[in-house]
């Protein structure tokens, strides 16, 4: 399976007068992992949301491996490709973590019966999940969850993989599970956008780093050059803040 | 023996009533509405096969076999009220879901409001029935003793209450489209982003739903009478099995049914208008008990490792 490009073009979004996202330029890769950080507010998780089809943008244009998609809703973008993980998880309730991968496989993937079983066997296996496939959703603890979210973006067989603070909530540990299990997905040729507060576990999966503030790209590029832009630590310390650091 | 046969009667009542339940029930589950024009949507689905019975004539044309005819027309008349469904769902259910919660309550009740009066204009104020239609089958009864039997047309409406509500739970369990369904009964907002499109979920639950219903307004057609405004009668009694069933419980709608129908018939046994009200205070009594925790164990709905 070879990778399929994402891009986007001078995006804009508004809400009434507040204007969340100001042409904003984005392309992910085939196989690259994009680390998006911000202050809160910044328009992070409105990007995602515009990327992934929740909503139209209020002016641009998204396009998936060069055919325009803004027009399409989430589920659309969804069996084209672009899978999405929730900050807060939202299992299927009543339903077991295998029900709930193999609703994804089924639906969002295309596949039915051996292949669809094969597929979320394949997504437990890789989030570390099979000893609870059995298990109903709604009685598994955060980190269980989370990766569930993540099981079940898998199964849909992505070649974009938009990941929402999936660390957010988690101890070091935790997060490093999760680590792993990403850095396996982006080793498959799957293009990974993931937005974290936490830098530290973001920077030992991305190989790009994006900085929003505003509802702009205040900065992007190698992770490392990226953290220390003065501009990214004015908008995370404040101006003036460079001067000490 | 009389008491018992009364209590054998009010259970095969309770079928009935079941699987007029089912579509309310399985509508309320999925989109979270209630369908205030259930009732007038099944009176609907017998007059559809009454009109579609005189239109063709089969009843004369198909000789001996004249009492199959209203079978034959159910087959056309349940995707028709399955199109019906659907159609609801585009035009009034989905507009009003994004009003809240508290709006298909009142939109569904001006459906109804529509097609009681529609149907009054259309087929008047007289009382028709299926009865006629289906040969021995309406009356038609199996004598187990002197006292106790068990009506033909009243069996066969038990059996197709426990078909349709084990194919309703083996759908939801073991297909994609029943999976699909309780994805996105649960989260309506999410399954978007595994690729489901949840209006079409709701459009095919509204279809089954509708579907059903006009199936329960044929059997109610062919046990008894019917009317443009009878519906409102079928509501409540809907209302009240799926209450004291369990909401969301398909099996448990078929208890709720029989006890319904069970309390109906005591009822009556004791008193010859003690029919409606021992239901009623039946249905009350358990809402109590409910409100304040008393949780009557009903199955519910097995949840399995998806069959691949």
């Amino acid at each position: 399976m070879s990778g399929v490009a994402l891009t986007a073009t001078g995006l804009f979004k508004r809400f009434g007068a507040l204007v969340v996202l100001n042409n904003v330029d984005f392309q992910v890769s085939p196989g690259e992992a994009i680390g998006i950080v911000g202050p809160n507010g910044a328009g992070k998780t409105t990007l995602l949301n515009v990327l992934s089809g929740a909503y139209p943008p209020s002016g641009g244009q998204v396009f998936l491996a060069g055919h325009d998609v803004t027009a399409l809703g989430a589920a659309e973008r969804c069996r084209l490709g672009i899978a999405r993980s929730h900050q807060v998880p939202r299992p299927f309730a009543g339903m077991t973590v295998f029900e709930n991968l193999h609703v994804a496989a089924a639906v969002g993937g295309g596949l039915a019966g051996q292949a669809a079983y094969d597929a979320c066997v394949d997504s437990l296996e890789l989030c570390g999940m099979t000893r609870v496939a059995n298990r109903r959703a709604e009685t598994l603890g955060l980190l269980d969850r989370k990766r569930l979210e993540m099981a079940r973006a898998l199964a849909t067989g992505p070649k974009i993989l938009l990941l929402d603070e999936i660390g957010g909530g988690l101890t070091d540990a935790e997060a490093a599970v999760l680590v792993n299990i990403i850095q396996t997905i982006s080793r498959r040729d799957v293009a990974v956008v993931w937005i974290e507060h936490i830098v530290h576990i973001l920077l030992q999966v991305v190989t790009r780093l994006v900085c929003m503030d505003a509802g702009r790209i205040l900065a992007q590029g190698e992770p490392r050059e990226v953290m220390a832009d003065p501009s990214v630590i004015d908008a995370y310390l404040g101006p003036g803040a460079v001067a000490h650091v | 023996m009389n008491f018992l046969n009364q209590v054998l009667q009010g259970a095969m009542l309770g079928g009935f009533y079941a699987l007029v339940a089912c579509g309310l029930s399985f509508l309320f589950g999925v989109m979270r509405i209630i369908n205030l024009a259930h009732g007038s949507l099944a009176i609907l689905g017998a007059f559809l096969l009454l009109g579609m019975l005189n239109a063709t004539n089969w009843p004369n044309t198909m000789g001996d076999y004249g009492y199959l005819a209203p079978f034959v027309c159910l087959a056309i008349v349940l995707p028709v009220m399955a199109a019906i469904g659907w159609a609801l769902q585009f035009l009034v259910l989905d507009r009003s879901l994004r009003a809240g919660p508290l709006i298909p309550v009142l939109s569904t009740f001006g459906v109804a409001v529509i097609l009681d009066n529609g149907m009054f204009e259309t087929y008047g104020a007289n009382s028709n029935s299926l009865g006629p239609f289906i040969g021995d089958l309406s009356f038609g009864s199996w004598n187990l003793t002197d006292t106790i039997y068990i009506g033909q047309l009243d069996a066969l409406i038990f059996g197709t209450a426990v078909v349709v509500l084990g194919g309703l739970q083996l759908m939801l369990t073991y297909t994609k489209l029943g999976r699909t369904i309780r994805a996105t009964a649960d989260a309506p907002d999410v399954v978007g982003l595994i690729g489901v499109n949840q209006k079409l979920v709701f459009s095919a639950a509204a279809a089954i739903a509708v579907m059903l219903t006009g199936l329960a307004g044929v059997f109610d057609g062919m046990r008894t009478s019917f009317a443009p405004y009878d519906g409102g009668t079928l509501l409540i009694f809907a209302f009240e099995t799926v209450v004291i069933g369990g909401i969301g419980s398909l099996w448990g709608t078929l208890v709720g049914g029989v006890v319904l129908g069970v309390a109906q018939n005591i009822g009556a046994e004791i008193n010859p208008a003690g029919f409606q009200i021992a239901g009623h205070l039946t249905f009350l009594v358990i809402l109590i008990f409910r409100t304040f925790g008393f949780k009557i164990p009903l199955p519910r709905l097995p949840f399995r490792k998806a069959a691949a």
